[in-house]
């Protein structure tokens, strides 16, 4: 099991823009780390740096504390499980597996007890024979994953591994992928555009926009209280509110909207009195007609808009503020009724579920999935 | 056919067999259209490659073994050494047949159709048909066996008896045994040539060798141009490819011209190497108007067929190969081994076997800058087709050729596992 950290590791490759920017990231022994970000934000570059098949233009990268920069790639010991798992076409499986295992000179009764084993681990002791070409895609995508696994490596790298399968064997490899981590302890560096993945598999997310980690936190931390306002909008839902922060009192804050209404919020951005502010507010955190209680909930009437039926739940557009359209989630089974377009609601928010963040709003380099 | 068709639909509406017999006859009836459109559109090319292709290669194939001509002019004469067992001369009608189609043929002016068969394997048959022509005019008065061997004493062998013989049947061998410097003796033993003849045989192994040099060479030379190019953005490839492909732009003089220019005894090449030292100034090279000039030039015009295939398969091949490669502990050269090469070998028999093929027909580049021991056998075949006129021999040539490149192809597409060749 490996350690990995990148110091101050930048990578430029026309040498103005910088693909990846002063990075610093350390992933813990054993950890499963999440690169997530959208496609041009270096979190790719950080995976095949890492890997060896690109070099950082300054900063170095430690595995084990030892500087890998220019340790050549087949010296690395790294696991890697490729976007289109780059099985070897002209190989049966066994023979893919067996690859990393002859080009360390190992026995080959070893070789064959390796293979059988990792063959047993994914679940496809019998494809041995098969070449990749006759595997459907999610059993390509487990050979992958046994390949970069069969030599024992101190670290798997995968990139975007997911990508090519369907949603419903995405979610199912997804738990499979977790489940080999889990039980085999390696560290596991992984890098995905999928929110969802990453939620659902990292022990950490680090969330990746031009070049920088934006927010490193554990996955139930990066949804809940994300640290600004590229994190809201990239992951999951969120309803945002620009507006102009009146007042800061303790972790509180008040921020003026732009019809001249005042609200109370979170404050994390570290703009004082009189600067800009991004509120978000997420769709499930809205109560749609709260009960009266305690003072600290902010209370809004609005219109509504829309109602759109889920299954589970509903989304209900409201419109709040003068002219911003709110997205409110509630579960159908706690929903009595139902709305009519134009009818008067009233929606209530704890205000410490509004967060105040930064007031760039227009952070993200690709499209917020 | 349709007023039939509505006439069993009136018959028969209502009834659900029936209708479901209309839908399956209308199913045929449509997909037997689309048939005759497929058709109608490749026929062109089907009707152009036979008359254009299949038909001339058919003529040139008979024409290795057919032996009609010489038949059809001496026929009095065919007809009556049908009987004769080849033992002694033939007997006085055999003359006198003779003496009369050499006498038609000689005012249907067909003599030279005789002398040019004849004279492959007899010495000395031109004079002794015409002289013998010349004479024939008056009847003999001892009958005409003994006026002709007072003509010419050849008449009085029976070998050439047998030669007129074997000369006047439908088919014949002797073009193929020729070809393969072979003969057929007056007795109908066969045995090689001598020696100093034996031409054909030598130039089919060096057109082989030559052939199979310049794959090679353009293998050598072109799998790491192709790997190189199959890297390369998009930009910077189109514009290598220019490159590649620029012997196919320039004109083949221009191209011959500089070769000479460069390989010649005084020439750039030689020039640079006495220079630099490594030969002496009386050790030049003699690269041009010898087998090194053709294969010099052979393999710079074919480089592209082998590029060009190779670059295809290449292109198709992801980069993650390689990185997974190395990712799992391959050292570079194993990786190119193990992952890459075997993944290109398509692209390395269908270059391989394009340029071999190619280089088997080559014939202009080796006769303006092979000199005499860079010939290969297309320029032999040229010069039975347009010097001596020997399109038997010609033929014969150009079919052991056809064959022998044919079981090449067998042979690669054994190799291949049946699979076929990935060309361009």
């Amino acid at each position: 099991m490996a350690s990995v950290s990148f110091a101050n590791v930048s990578k430029t490759y026309d040498g103005k823009t910088s693909v990846v920017d002063n990075l610093n990231l350390d992933v813990k022994e054993g950890e499963f780390l999440s690169m997530l970000g959208p496609s041009g934000s270096g979190k790719t570059t950080c995976l095949m740096m890492l890997a060896g098949f690109e070099t950082a233009t300054s900063g170095e990268i430690y595995l084990d504390g030892r500087p890998i920069n220019r340790v050549a790639p087949q010296r690395r010991n790294i696991g890697m499980v490729f976007q289109n798992y780059a099985l070897f076409p002209h190989m049966t499986v066994a023979e893919n597996l067996a690859f990393p295992l002859q080009v360390r000179n190992i026995s080959k009764a070893d070789i064959a007890q390796k293979v059988n084993r990792a063959l047993e681990m994914v679940e496809l002791p019998h494809l041995g024979n098969r070449r990749p070409a006759q595997l459907s895609g999610g059993q390509q995508q487990r050979v992958a994953v046994a390949r970069a696994l069969v030599f024992d490596p101190k670290l798997v790298l995968m990139d975007e591994p997911l990508g090519a399968l369907d949603k419903q064997l995405r979610e199912q490899m997804q738990y499979e992928i977790k489940r080999i981590h889990e039980r085999l302890g390696v560290t596991i560096v992984y890098v995905t555009h999928d929110q969802a993945e990453a939620l659902t598999m990292s022990d950490t997310i680090a969330v990746f926009n031009f070049g920088k980690i934006q927010q490193l936190a554990k996955p139930a931390e990066v949804y809940e209280t994300p640290s600004n306002s590229f994190v809201a909008q990239f992951i999951g839902e969120n309803n945002m509110l620009p507006g102009t922060i009146v007042e800061r009192s303790g972790n509180l804050c008040k921020v003026m909207l732009a019809n001249g209404d005042t609200i109370a919020a979170l404050a994390v951005t570290d703009a004082q009195a009189g600067g800009a502010t991004q509120l978000s507010l997420r769709p499930e955190r809205i109560v749609v007609d709260p009960a009266p209680d305690g003072g600290d909930r902010t209370l809004v009437t609005g219109k509504i808009v829309d109602q759109i039926y889920v299954g589970d739940h509903s989304r209900i557009q409201v419109r709040v503020f003068g002219g911003h359209e709110f997205i409110v989630k509630v579960q159908n089974a706690s929903l009595r009724r139902t709305f009519s377009k134009g009818e008067a609601i009233t929606l209530g928010w704890h205000a410490t579920d509004c967060r105040a963040l930064d007031a760039a709003a227009g952070h993200s380099s690709g499209p917020v999935q | 056919m349709r007023g039939s068709v509505a006439a069993s639909w009136l018959q028969t509406a209502g009834t659900d067999a029936s209708r479901k017999n209309l839908i399956l006859r209308q199913h045929r009836r449509s997909r037997r259209q689309a048939q005759l459109r497929a058709l109608a559109l490749v026929a062109p090319l089907c009707i152009f490659l036979a008359v254009m292709f299949a038909w001339p290669l058919a003529t040139m194939l008979t024409r290795a073994v057919s032996n009609d001509e010489f038949g059809a002019v001496l026929y009095r004469t065919s007809a009556s050494l049908a009987d004769w067992d080849g033992k002694e001369t033939p007997p006085e009608e055999t003359y006198a047949d003779l003496a009369a189609d050499l006498k038609q043929a000689g005012e249907e002016q067909k003599l030279g159709q005789v002398t040019s068969a004849l004279n492959f394997d007899w010495t000395g048959a031109r004079p002794l048909i015409m002289r013998t022509a010349r004479q024939l005019s008056s009847e003999p008065e001892n009958g005409w066996k003994e006026k002709l061997i007072e003509i010419a004493p050849d008449w009085g062998n029976p070998d050439l008896w047998a030669l007129i013989k074997r000369l006047s049947q439908p088919y014949t061998s002797r073009h193929f045994l020729a070809a393969l410097d072979l003969q057929q003796a007056a007795d109908g033993s066969i045995h090689g040539v001598d020696a100093n003849k034996a031409i054909y045989v030598t130039l089919f192994w060096r057109t082989l060798w030559v052939s199979a040099a310049v794959a090679g060479l353009c293998l050598l030379l072109g799998y790491p141009v192709a790997a190189l190019l199959a890297r390369l953005p998009l930009k910077t490839s189109n514009l290598l490819m220019m490159l590649v492909l620029l012997p196919f732009w320039t004109s083949l003089l221009v191209r011959t011209t500089s070769w000479i220019v460069l390989l010649q005894g005084n020439g750039v090449v030689n020039d640079l190497l006495v220079w630099l030292g490594i030969v002496g100034e009386g050790g030049r090279l003699s690269l041009i108007f010898n087998v090194t000039g053709t294969l010099i030039a052979m393999t710079h015009v074919l480089l592209p067929f082998m590029i060009l295939p190779l670059y295809s398969v290449m292109k198709a091949i992801p980069p993650s190969y390689v990185r997974a490669a190395l990712s799992l502990g391959a050292s570079p050269v194993t990786a190119f081994r193990r992952v890459y090469l075997p993944q290109t070998i398509p692209g390395v028999l269908a270059g391989t076997l394009l340029v071999f093929v190619l280089a088997v027909g080559y014939y202009i580049t080796p006769a303006l800058v092979g000199g005499q021991s860079g010939q290969l056998i297309s320029n032999v075949i040229a010069y039975h087709m347009q010097q001596s006129l020997n399109w038997g021999l010609a033929a014969a040539l150009g079919s052991i050729l056809l064959v022998g490149v044919l079981l090449v192809y067998w042979l690669f597409n054994r190799l291949t596992g049946g699979q076929g060749l990935r060309m361009g």
